[in-house]
């Protein structure tokens, strides 16, 4: 889609004057909780700059509170978030997007009563400026054909799958520096996965960090060169892809004669 | 259970395409679409009184949507529903709940301003029919001693008896599943229908559930319909385990025969070979 | 033709009145979310500041114009989205429009309090002279107000289009509006953009005021309040979306308006009962027939499981013994306000008390269908006014005793009840209060004054008609009367309440889901609930009337149901104490007010304080008043088993600490506690609460 001279990546590039020395993404001792519902406890990992790194564990695990907790859509009830080495801990979620993180959330990310036009400029309008709109949604729809033939159709009206493809166009045009990725698989058809992970290794190579919280344990570690997994709540594993799956399964077998807290 | 079949279930239903009788619960070519994505195709299966049986599969195969299809609160598309010899296709969700489909919520639905006990009493009350509002006119619609008596039963078995005075409120996510259960079961229900019981639970809680179920299951033959992830629990309470993934059915049979099919291995686990 | 298009034409001010003023609806709904009831009310501070700076002050008219709609129209919006809107969740429905509705009833009651109450008459107009005729067409003449009125319309139309469809700001408020969050991850700063929503919607709110303030020759708050509910129409036929729709319904509206005006009979009973509640029509029509209007919440905030669950409300549980030693003094209250009123209470005090017994029964309607039921109704005072026209009609007609009229009218109040129940099966929220709304002002506009009319505007309740020997001088029968009505009527609630209907009603509230799960029929339920309240609404329309002698629309017209909600949900709208607070407190505020400066006296201030207690809703549903009450039942609480912790452990601290503030609170307590607000007992303190 976009090759390593692309606007796009000499964009990343302008953002990221913070070098390569500092991981893009770093969660420290974090704890997060809905209202009485404690999600986290004490959870700590980083992202390495330009690294794709897995977030793998059971449902309920806290995957998705991670991802809400890291764009600031859910605020930290203790612990620091750092994106490429500026403390952005208790910043409100626009001013963490506009310092160069993207977050797809799981589910209906999109807005359904706006166009699918509508839904990008939205998105372009922050992330590329204003000038750069036309051309980046041209670049969006040659990237997904499906959506230039559904620009004037309401967000709400495309099947589950465009939906999911239209969140990713959003983010994968104007690449930010981190990208969390909310189970993008969930619910699509393996054709449509295939399309969104080849998405995600485009965005990767033009110098995005990823962080992809999965289900499917083995394509997301065909993906990923780090992998994380959440259990109850906590770091299970931090450590090499390669190593994941292992752990995994060990999680997974383990699952009856876990210890007690 | 018989005895609440045979009294509550009203005569057989003579409609088209109903299955033979013999399962406690057949459900036949359901599927429900929303705005043309198929969230359940197609799916049948029956459950024989008596058994429990585990549908799991990753989150969107559609597990939930079928739930609420068979409670009444989605219309399916096309399909039927029987329970014994009712067809229940039409029926609304209340007229289900009294033919004896009891359920649990996924995500917890208590009525905030009720104690565990009146959580218990509504229930043993709705059961049956409506109030009348001329009994409460008369200052006659307190419980009565057989109620009291059911609802403290149940508080027993469940082993919520100590907190039957707390309003739910003041609860934890895990005691208020169990209230759920709780109140599922004073309706005396012929088939319970749990859905993720364990999700938002710690490990002793999610212990504490499964540990209900299995006692309720082999103790007392409670038919049970239960969705879960916790892949141990689902283990420990089912007898049969029907794997849904994309809105269908992909495999079904015992916990270890599924999970050692590479279809599942793969839909569900994403682990391959 | 030509015949058609001279009644059409001096149709088309008014339509484009309702078109403009339904047009900001859609704007405000569009950009935040909000169905704005204060969208009215917003119109005419800015048209009564307006006016009041010409004529009062001498300013120039385009200075007056910038402070009034430039500067104070916005002003006001923001100030209401930082301190009311911005504080609620975009889903709870229930607090946006209580919010809204407080505004309603609060801001032109506060107005002449704030600047006098003297009325205003003959707003100067800023772009055409109102008395010029300009040009005719089809022989109708073309004045200043006709070209002011197009023109406008025409303009904001246009202007409001361009925002909202093709500019990035209209394009981030339509994101913001279905979530906010997910806006905030495009790098959209939400709180920035819903605050210049309400900054521009509020500026057309006051522009629309002042230009729409020469029309109506006397600046009046009720004119923009039925404009409003006019426009209300117009906006649910574009299901709250469609500007041009709304514009387009709001014009063919005024038209239909005068070409029916025109070719009905002059005289006709059509022409007198259905024109004037012809946008009620159409608001019903709207709500039955377009599908959208139900399903309103439907497209939820994708992110909304974002929101952490609503904060636990103040504890209502007490220790055994003080509720016991609570409902001891309610019955004491309750005999001693008996003794009172039969012995030492003055004439004018005791009738006050009374119509405070008669407003605690038609309060209590609302504890049943909005506390119990969960139902937001705007109807109730229209429900008593059933009651009150039924019992009146017949005994004025065929000699009915008013009392046995009394039952009729209840129960007739109760089919209204219920067929409002069956128009709005599948509608919640603010669908429903839209449609009791409509209900409540096709009554006011056609049924009660028609009838009303018929008899020389008010009827007057005789002697004859009630028996008894009650509207007889003889001191204290009308007492009698309202305590015992009351006193019935706060059993049966109390026995519905706690009975089984009271049990599956709180289910219901708690989760709908869950209560049809267990086998409860939410249907009927809910038509029950809406038959009782109107039951008790009627036998409460029919002792105020009794008590007041006569029968008259005022009494019962829509601005009442409204201003009703607002009251009871100030002292609790959760509880029988609420109720009974409500009538009481509504009834000695505006009494003690007469002692006031005129400027201060009548309804207006005590609808203001009312307001200022409903704007909490959002932060106490259970009531302000329920709240502190609450509050201080705890503090109480631990004063008393301050004895027993200490003796526990006598070497705390804090025991200490408790005892010098127990030192100065302590004669607050039981002041607090005996319900020093209404000065009225009810027997119920052990149930309710």
């Amino acid at each position: 889609m976009s090759g390593p001279s692309s606007p796009a990546a000499a964009l990343v590039d302008a953002n990221g004057a913070t070098g390569v020395d500092a991981p893009a993404l770093e969660v420290e001792h974090v704890s997060a909780a809905y209202g009485p519902y404690r999600a986290l406890f004490d959870v700590s990992f980083a992202v390495p700059a330009g690294s794709i790194t897995a977030l793998l564990g059971s449902n309920g695990a806290g995957k998705s509170t991670v991802a809400r907790v890291v764009s600031g859509l859910v605020a930290s009830t203790a612990g620091k978030i750092k994106l490429g080495g500026t403390d952005l801990t208790g910043k409100p979620a626009y001013r963490i997007a506009r310092a160069g993180m993207a977050h797809v959330p799981e589910g209906r990310a999109i807005f359904g009563n706006l166009t699918v036009e509508e839904n990008l400029v939205m998105a372009f309008r922050q992330r590329a400026g204003r000038r750069r709109v036309p051309e980046s949604l041209e670049r969006a729809y040659q990237a997904f054909p499906v959506l230039g033939e559904r620009r004037k159709q309401a967000g709400g009206t495309l099947s589950g799958g465009q939906q999911r493809l239209l969140s990713l166009a959003k983010v994968l045009v104007v690449p930010p520096r981190v990208l969390v990725a909310d189970e993008l698989s969930l619910g699509l058809a393996p054709v449509v996965i295939e399309a969104v992970y080849n998405g995600l290794r485009e965005i990767n190579r033009a110098g995005t960090a990823l962080l992809v919280v999965e289900q499917q344990v083995d394509r997301a570690l065909d993906l990923a060169s780090e992998a994380v997994i959440l259990e109850h709540g906590g770091v299970a594993f931090a450590g090499p892809a390669a190593q994941a799956l292992a752990a995994m399964e060990g999680v997974l077998a383990g699952r009856g004669t876990r210890p007690q807290p | 259970m018989r005895r609440h079949l045979r009294s509550r279930s009203p005569a057989p239903a003579t409609r088209k395409g109903v299955p033979a009788a013999g399962s406690l619960v057949s459900v036949a070519g359901v599927t429900k679409s929303f705005g043309g994505i198929a969230a359940v195709r197609d799916v049948s299966f029956t459950i024989e009184s008596g058994e429990s049986v585990g549908l799991v599969g990753p989150n969107g195969a559609g597990k939930t949507t079928l739930f609420n299809c068979i409670c009444g609160q989605l219309r399916p598309d096309d399909g039927t529903i029987t329970l014994g010899a009712t067809v229940l296709d039409g029926l609304p969700t209340y007229q289900r709940a009294r033919l004896g489909i009891g359920r649990t919520y996924q995500r917890v639905e208590v009525f905030s301003d009720m104690t565990v006990r009146e959580h218990l009493l509504v229930a043993e009350r709705a059961r049956g029919a409506e109030g009348r509002l001329w009994r409460d006119l008369c200052n006659r619609a307190s419980p009565t001693a057989a109620e009291l008596a059911r609802v403290a039963e149940i508080l027993e078995l469940i082993g919520i008896a100590d907190r039957a005075e707390i309003p739910v409120s003041a609860l934890g996510l895990g005691s208020c599943r169990l209230v759920e259960l709780a109140r599922a079961l004073v309706a005396d229900p012929i088939v319970l229908l749990a859905d993720e019981p364990s999700s938002g639970l710690d490990v002793t809680e999610t212990q504490e559930l499964a540990h209900v179920l299995r006692a309720l299951q082999r103790e007392r033959g409670m038919t049970v319909l239960l969705v879960e992830h916790d892949l141990q629990m689902v283990a420990d309470v089912v007898d049969r385990t029907i794997v849904m993934d994309l809105g269908a059915v992909i495999a079904h049979g015992t916990f270890d025969e599924v999970m050692a099919d590479p279809t599942v291995r793969h839909a569900y686990l994403g682990i391959s070979g | 033709m030509a015949h058609f298009i001279g009644y059409a034409i001096p149709g088309i001010p008014y339509g484009c009145t309702y078109a403009i003023v339904a047009v900001g609806l859609v704007l405000t709904y569009q950009a935040t979310g909000v169905f704005n009831f204060a969208f009215g009310a917003q119109a005419y501070t800015s048209a009564f500041v307006y006016t009041k700076l010409v004529q009062d002050d001498g300013l120039p008219i385009w200075l007056a114009f910038i402070i009034s709609v430039v500067v104070l129209a916005p002003l006001l919006g923001l100030i209401f989205d930082r301190y009311l809107f911005r504080k609620i969740p975009n889903t709870n429905t229930t607090a946006k429009l209580v919010t809204g509705i407080a505004l309603f009833v609060g801001i032109p009651a506060l107005l002449p309090v704030l600047f006098g109450s003297a009325n205003q008459y003959n707003s100067p107009s800023i772009l055409f002279n109102p008395d010029t005729v300009y040009f005719r067409v089809a022989n109708t003449p073309i004045n200043g107000i006709y070209l002011s009125s197009v023109v406008i319309t025409a303009v904001v139309l246009i202007a409001l289009v361009i925002l909202m469809r093709f500019t990035n700001l209209g394009l981030q408020m339509r994101g913001a509006v279905e979530s906010r969050r997910l806006v905030q991850l495009d790098g959209v700063n939400s709180g920035r953009v819903i605050a210049i929503a309400w900054a521009v919607s509020s500026f057309m709110a006051g522009l629309a005021g002042v230009l729409l303030a020469p029309i109506y020759g006397q600046l009046q708050s009720q004119d923009y309040a039925t404009l409003l509910v006019a426009a209300f129409a117009a906006a649910a036929w574009a299901t709250l979306r469609s500007m041009p729709i709304a514009a387009l319904v709001g014009i063919l509206m005024g038209v239909a308006d005068t070409v029916l005006q025109g070719y009905l009979p002059a005289s006709s009973a059509w022409s007198a009962a259905v024109l004037p509640s012809l946008p009620f029509i159409v608001l019903v029509a709207a709500l039955l027939l377009v599908p959208g209007m139900r399903q309103l919440h439907d497209d939820e905030d994708p992110m909304a499981s974002v929101d952490p669950p609503p904060p636990p409300t103040v504890a209502d549980t007490r220790a055994p013994q003080l509720g016991r030693v609570i409902r001891i003094l309610w019955y004491v209250l309750l005999a001693g306000f008996i003794v009172s009123m039969l012995s030492w209470i003055p004439q004018n005090w005791e009738s006050v008390f009374n119509s405070g017994l008669a407003f605690s029964a038609i309060f209590l309607s609302i504890t049943l269908i909005t506390g119990m039921g969960g139902q937001l109704s705007l109807a109730q005072a229209t429900l008593a006014g059933v009651g009150a026209f039924t019992a009146a009609e017949l005994a004025n007609h065929i000699g009915l005793n008013y009392l046995a009229g009394a039952v009729v009218g209840a129960l007739l109040a109760a089919v209204v009840a219920v067929v409002l129940a069956l128009a709005s099966l599948r509608l919640r929220g603010l669908g429903l209060a839209l449609m009791t709304i409509a209900a409540a002002m096709f009554f006011d506009n056609s049924v009660f004054t028609q009838i009303g009319q018929s008899n020389g505007h008010a009827l007057t309740v005789q002697a004859k008609w009630v028996g008894l020997g009650i509207l007889n001088a003889n001191g204290h029968a009308l007492f009698v009367l309202s305590m015992i009505v009351l006193l019935v009527c706060v059993l049966g609630v109390t026995l519905v309440k706690k009975g089984t209907t009271g049990r599956y009603l709180t289910a219901m509230r708690g989760s709908e889901t869950a209560a049809a799960g267990i086998g409860i029929n939410l249907t009927w339920q809910r038509i029950l609930i809406f038959a009782l309240s109107g039951v008790v609404a009627g036998i409460g329309g029919t002792i105020l009337t009794i008590q007041q002698q006569s029968v008259n629309p005022e009494q019962f017209n829509y601005q009442l149901s409204l201003a009703f909600v607002v009251i009871v949900v100030t002292t609790g709208v959760g509880s029988i104490e609420g109720a009974i607070q409500a009538g009481m407190g509504f009834v000695v505020v505006q009494q003690l007010l007469t002692y006031l400066p005129a400027r201060y006296g009548g309804s207006g201030l005590t609808f203001v304080l009312f307001a200022f207690g409903a704007l909490t809703y959002a932060a106490h549903p259970e009531g302000v008043l329920e709240f502190q009450k609450r509050r201080w039942t705890m503090r109480f609480e631990r004063l008393i088993f301050r004895d027993r912790s200490s003796t526990d452990d006598p070497g705390s601290p804090d025991g200490r600490d408790d005892g010098a503030t127990a030192g100065v609170r302590a004669p607050l307590g039981p002041r607090s506690v005996d319900g020093s607000y209404a000065g009225v007992a009810t027997p119920d303190g052990g149930i309710s609460s």
